[in-house]
This record gives C-alpha cells, sequence and structure tokens, in this order.
C-alpha cells in the first residue's frame, strides 16, 4: 500500500498537485500564525498586550478575523471596472503559490515542491506578475487613490526588482546555479553561509524584499496616511482578504528565498532541517515586522533615490567584485 | 425619481464643481478630494486638490463640516450657560479656552480673582498644553506612517489626564474654571501626583528624542518641507508654534503677559527656517518650558480662596466690549465679548488660532508632493471643531 502510494506520489502530475494542495495549506496556516504574531509583535513594541480576549491568550483572534472577512458583503464602486475588478485579487494571490513550488523546505527529496534548474528564476518571475493585479486594482476601482496607488506600485516595483535581481545574481554567480536545492547544498555549516561571503548583497536583497513586498517603511502603495487605502480602498471582505493573504504569502516568499539563498537553508545542527528552515524564516520575518513599528514611512522620491543611487550602484559593484574574484579563481567555490 | 431612490451627482457638489483648476503644461491634472473622511486630516476637513501627477499644483480648504454655530449659541446663552461650551470648541486645550472665555467676561464684569485660582489656572492650563503638544507628537508621527509614538505618547497623556480627572472631574472636555476663580480647590493628591508626573516625565523627553526626533527618515520628511517665512506668517496672521517655528518669539504669555505668567521664568522657544522640523522642535521644547512652569507654581503656590467668595449672584456686565487673548497650544485664543447690560452677550466672537494656520496649507502645499503636503498639514496642529466653531 505504501509503495503504491510512494509510486503513485513519484507521478511527477501527482507531485505538482498535491504539492500545491500542501502548499495551500502551508500559506493559509502561515497566514494565521503571521496575523498572530504580527499583532504580538506591534502589542509587544508599542507596550500593549495586543489580542488577548478570543481565545487563551488570543490565539483564536486570526480565526476571528478569517471570519468577519469572510461575513462580509462584497462590494464593487459605481463605475467599476468589473472584470479587472474582481480578478485583480485571485490574480495578486494565484502566482504567489507557484512562487512556494522550488523551494527546499528541507534536505529530503520529498520537501522540495518541484526541482528545477531554473527555480530561482521560477520565484522571481511568478512573484513578478502580483504587479499586473494591483495595477488592475488601480485602473478597475475607478477611485483616485486606487490609481495613485497603483501608479506607486508599479513604479517601486520596477526599480527595486533591479537591485534585487543584482543581489541574487551575485550569489547565483558563485555557486553556478539557479537551482535552490543546489543553492542551499552548496553552504553546508556555518562559515559557508553566504551571508558571511555576500554580506552587501544581502542587505541589498533583504532592503529591496521589503520593497517588493510593499512594507513599511516602503509600503507607499497603500501609506494610508496619504492614499486611504491605496490600491485596496475599494476593496472589502474576502477580496480585500486575498489581497492581505497574498501580501503574507509573499513576505513568506522572499524571507524562505533569503534563507536559501544567504542564511544556508535548512543546514543547522541538532534539529531536523524542516524546523531550522522555519525558524530563520520566522526570524525574518521577525525582522520585516520590527521595521514596519519602528519606521516612519518614506516619501516616493526618497524610496526612487535610495534605489537609483544607492542600491543599484552598490550592487552593480557586488556584482563585478563577485564575477571577479571568482573568476580569476582568487576564491574558491 | 421614486421616494427611496437617491440622487448622486457625479461630478461633484458646490466646491468641486466651482473649483478652479490652474492647469498645468500638459494640461492634465487630476481633482482629489481629501476628505471630509481622510485619515490624515484628523477630522472633518476637505481638501480640494489639484494633483499633476503627485506634485499639488493647488489645494483649497473647505471648511463647515462641523459647524456647530458656537458663536451664535453665545447669543442665547446666560454668560454662566455658555460656559461648558468652551470645552467643546477646542477639545485637546480646552482649558486654555475656558480661560479665555473666563478671563473676557471677569475683564467685563471687574471681578477679582484671587492669586491662588490664577496659580491654579497657570498649572492645569500648562498641564493641559502638555497633554495637547504629546498627542500631537503622536498623531504626527502617526501621518509619517510611524505607528508606535503615538503609543508611548498616551502613557504619558493618560497619567495628565488622570490628574486632572481629580480636580475638573472629566478627562477632555474640561468645563473647571470659573468666573472669580475655580470650580474646585486642588488637593494634595493632585499636587503630589503632579510632581510625580513631572520627575517621571523629565526622564521620558530624552527617551522620545532617542526613538523619534534623530531618526533619519523623519529628518528627511520633515526639513526643508514647507518652509513658511516670516512675511507668510504674518499676512496669514498665524500664531502659535507655526508662528515661532518661523523665528518670531511672539507668545501671548510673554508679550502681553495675563495672570500671574510674568511670574515665571521660561523661555520663548523659536525656529529658525521655519520648516516642518522647526515647528516640531518649538513644540517639543514647549513641554519642557511647561514642565518648568508648573514646578515653578507648584513651588510658589499661595494660600488662600481658590475662588472668589464675594461674587454676584448672575453675571450681568456693564455694558460695553473687551478683548482678552490667552496662549493656546495652537496659537493665539482671543475672545471678543459686546454686552448690552443684560444676562447674555449680544455678540461673541472666538478668534481660533486653528483658522488662521489651515489657510497656510493652501499657500505651503503648493508645488510639493502629496506626501509632503500631508507632513504640512500634520505640523500645522489643526483642531478641526475650533476651525469651524
Amino acid at each position: 500500500m505504501i509503495n503504491f502510494l510512494y509510486n503513485f506520489l513519484s507521478i511527477p502530475l501527482v507531485h505538482i498537485i498535491v504539492a500545491l494542495v500542501a502548499i495551500l495549506a502551508f500559506i493559509g496556516l502561515n497566514g494565521v500564525v503571521l496575523v498572530y504574531m504580527e499583532r504580538k509583535v506591534a502589542g509587544f513594541i508599542q507596550r500593549r498586550p495586543g489580542p488577548y480576549e478570543v481565545g487563551p491568550q488570543g490565539l483564536l483572534q486570526p480565526v476571528a478575523d478569517a471570519l468577519k472577512l469572510l461575513g462580509k458583503q462584497l462590494t464593487s464602486p459605481m463605475g467599476a471596472d468589473k472584470i479587472l475588478f474582481w480578478s485583480a485579487p485571485i490574480i495578486s494571490f494565484a502566482p504567489v503559490v507557484v512562487c512556494f513550488l522550488p523551494i527546499p523546505f528541507g534536505p529530503s527529496q520529498n520537501s522540495t515542491g518541484m526541482e528545477l534548474n531554473l527555480g530561482l528564476l521560477l520565484v522571481l518571475a511568478f512573484s513578478g506578475i502580483n504587479v499586473f493585479a494591483l495595477c488592475m486594482t488601480g485602473w478597475g476601482s475607478n477611485n483616485k487613490y486606487s490609481l495613485l496607488g497603483a501608479a506607486r506600485a508599479v513604479s517601486q516595483s520596477v526599480a527595486y526588482e533591479i537591485p534585487l535581481l543584482l543581489a541574487v545574481l551575485s550569489i547565483a554567480f558563485q555557486t553556478g546555479s539557479l537551482n535552490l536545492s543546489e543553492i542551499v547544498s552548496s553552504q553546508q555549516g556555518v562559515i559557508h553561509w553566504n551571508i558571511f561571503m555576500q554580506p552587501l548583497a544581502f542587505i541589498i536583497y533583504f532592503i529591496s524584499a521589503t520593497a517588493e513586498t510593499n512594507r513599511a517603511p516602503f509600503d507607499l502603495p497603500e501609506a494610508e496616511s496619504e492614499l486611504t487605502a491605496g490600491f485596496h480602498t475599494e476593496y472589502s471582505g474576502m477580496t480585500f482578504g486575498l489581497f492581505f493573504l497574498a501580501e503574507y504569502a509573499y513576505m513568506i516568499v522572499v524571507c524562505s528565498v533569503a534563507t536559501a539563498l544567504f542564511l544556508g537553508g535548512w543546514d543547522g545542527p541538532f534539529f531536523d532541517g524542516f524546523w531550522w528552515f522555519l525558524f530563520k524564516v520566522y526570524s525574518l520575518m521577525l525582522v520585516l515586522m520590527w521595521f514596519r513599528w519602528t519606521y516612519p514611512r518614506v516619501r516616493f522620491d526618497q524610496l526612487l533615490n535610495i534605489c537609483w543611487k544607492w542600491l543599484i550602484p552598490l550592487s552593480v559593484l557586488n556584482l563585478i567584485l563577485t564575477a571577479f574574484f571568482y573568476k580569476t579563481g582568487t576564491l574558491k567555490c | 425619481m421614486k421616494p427611496n431612490e437617491s440622487k448622486f451627482e457625479l461630478n461633484g457638489d458646490y466646491y468641486s464643481t466651482r473649483f478652479e483648476p490652474s492647469g498645468s503644461e500638459t494640461g492634465d491634472t487630476l481633482i482629489l478630494n481629501m476628505g471630509p473622511q481622510h485619515p490624515s486630516t484628523h477630522g472633518v476637513l476637505r481638501i480640494v486638490i489639484e494633483l499633476d501627477g503627485e506634485y499639488i499644483k493647488k489645494a483649497e480648504p473647505v471648511l463647515g463640516y462641523i459647524h456647530r454655530m458656537h458663536e451664535k449659541m453665545g447669543e442665547v446663552k446666560t454668560y454662566m450657560q455658555y460656559l461648558p461650551n468652551m470645552g467643546r470648541v477646542d477639545y485637546l486645550h480646552a482649558l486654555a479656552w475656558n480661560w479665555a472665555y473666563v478671563g473676557a467676561v471677569e475683564k467685563l464684569t471687574g471681578i477679582e480673582v484671587p492669586q491662588r485660582a490664577e496659580y491654579i489656572r497657570v498649572i492645569t492650563c500648562e498641564l493641559n498644553r502638555i497633554c495637547s503638544h504629546l498627542l500631537w507628537w503622536g498623531a504626527y508621527l502617526l501621518d509619517l506612517g510611524a505607528f508606535t509614538p503615538i503609543l508611548y505618547a498616551f502613557v504619558d497623556r493618560e497619567k495628565i489626564m488622570d490628574i486632572l480627572q481629580i480636580v475638573t472631574g472629566s478627562r477632555l472636555t474640561y468645563c473647571y474654571y470659573r468666573f472669580g476663580g475655580v470650580s474646585a480647590d486642588i488637593t494634595d493628591e493632585f499636587i503630589n501626583q503632579t510632581k510625580e508626573f513631572l520627575t517621571d516625565f523629565k526622564t521620558r523627553i530624552p527617551m522620545y528624542h532617542d526613538l523619534v526626533t534623530g531618526n533619519m527618515i523623519l529628518r528627511g520628511r520633515c526639513e526643508d518641507i514647507g518652509i513658511l517665512s516670516v512675511e507668510t506668517a504674518k499676512q496669514y496672521g498665524a500664531t502659535g508654534p507655526v508662528l515661532r517655528g518661523s523665528g518670531i518669539a511672539y507668545d501671548v504669555r510673554k508679550v502681553e503677559p495675563y495672570s500671574v505668567y510674568d511670574k515665571f521664568d521660561f523661555k520663548i522657544p523659536v525656529g529658525q527656517n521655519g520648516d516642518a522640523m522647526d515647528r516640531y522642535d518649538v513644540r517639543i521644547a514647549e513641554i519642557s518650558e511647561s514642565i518648568k512652569i508648573i514646578e515653578q507654581a507648584l513651588e510658589s503656590l499661595p494660600d488662600g480662596y481658590h475662588i472668589n467668595p464675594n461674587l454676584p449672584d448672575r453675571i450681568m456686565p456693564p455694558k460695553g466690549e473687551v478683548y482678552y487673548a490667552v496662549e493656546g497650544a495652537r496659537g493665539k485664543i482671543g475672545i471678543y465679548i459686546i454686552s448690552d447690560g443684560t444676562a447674555k452677550p449680544y455678540r461673541l466672537k472666538l478668534r481660533a488660532p486653528g483658522f488662521s494656520n489651515l489657510h497656510l496649507f493652501a499657500e505651503l502645499s503648493q508645488g510639493t508632493l502629496l506626501s509632503d503636503a500631508v507632513s504640512i498639514l500634520g505640523s500645522l496642529d489643526l483642531v478641526i471643531p475650533e476651525i469651524d466653531r
């Protein structure tokens, strides 16, 4: 029986479908955990208890939140482009599921959704689709705040994708592979983690990732003191919920990729690799939350200045140096 | 039209249809209604903005969404009945409005105020000023996207409200001052708690600076934003920290001292450039000055009555007119009363500092980015009920 199941699972199509279902469950579960974590972390930073009424220690708060969102009426504004308006949340959320496929969650073969030689490229390509959804909300909502938010989102994403790619590229250069599993297995032992070889690339990657996921202090597309809620102003109930879930899912993706590229992935002593992976991802998430509840928001021109004047030149420099040292053989992989 | 069918005018109302766009070279501008419900207008202010991309070509404040006819109410109520209204004009510095009104009536009627009452007024009014500045500090940073500081500010603000609650009985819309004094004498509990709070609070101000003032992002959002020149400030009649941020040391407490303010040693903090950061610095420095005033007042608090014991049964000022100004947290609060000798004022005019300060926004925001406009609006520290009255 087990043998049969194992054989059944090794059919590529079945494997992908099972992986996708598992990923959806993973995203949903993590969404619940992260909502609770975000609110507790915010509470801790702001010296208040955070949620503690619903369930023991407020553990059921995310469930209550989700039920509230599910129960709300879905409305669309007068004069909205219905097709764009209703398909945008789905287009925002759907690609993120694919992004999880090539990520190695653990050392065993089955903990990667799909072994891909171009895994890294797949993640970057599919996470780029999110901008398209934001663009659609901006146009479809028939709301000026949404339009401004979408315009910001597009220019922000276009700008920050460049340093992000360049930082990732220097790792690919160093490892000579775009396969995330191979990149992870090339950095066994804490000393060999890429963060020590490429600290600059890590910093550039992490800043760009914060901007890519529209997290504070770079949350300009949804800057609520200027644009009320930015691109999702007109969304209610679960359509808003999907944007919300997608945002958290993208956070997990960028943190997972950062873990795989720079922090040795599932590498670590004593525990099973999977727990190490989760631990590293959640530590990075904590830093993202810490950013959000600490810093004021930057202005739009400042945001682009940081990117074009600092991050891009630095990442190009980093790439050139990496190429120079590795190709001339000064450093060996 | 069916009875239940409401008709929306999609082209906008009176103000948006009559808004005259200044236009741009490309001729492609967007008219945006910011408010009356908007997170950063802090109340029901509405601003019609013409945007070219994210740059503001023209901004026009629209008022009147919370107009409550305070001035008219003054004409139909007796002097005493009108007193509670004063806590509702500017709910954040309610005691300054209390003071301006009772001061005007006392001056008109010729009621003497006992020394102890004057000191109590100074102490409570300054506590209220700190309270108001703290709320502004938190709300301004909230406008700039920092969520956390407001909760730190509220820790201290809560303590002040607890202290003021002991003597005034309320937490926000105070009605504590009476013609000829204050409604209740301050207690030992009040004095001890105030002293305790001030000692504690003084250690927290450096923490505020550490956490926020030096932050690079904050400075980037405030420095050289909304530079207010002295001439413009004078033209618009700006007062309070907005004017002092531009470098003019105009403070009613110093230039035309009322009550016992001439007995205290305090400085008037001023800025240099008149940008949003200067207005920020001025307000934070004012908190420290207020602490100094309260400490001196507590030290030299005289004994005696908290309210004039020989008050007339009915406040009936003689025919005449009076103007009385005090320094509120937002600027010069002026009350002008014309009396016809009856128990009700013939006419009552409230000079709200926010009204003058608000109109600076149209001037300052021109050519700035939308985010800067939010920063400028926040730095003016507006309380909308006070502007609409």
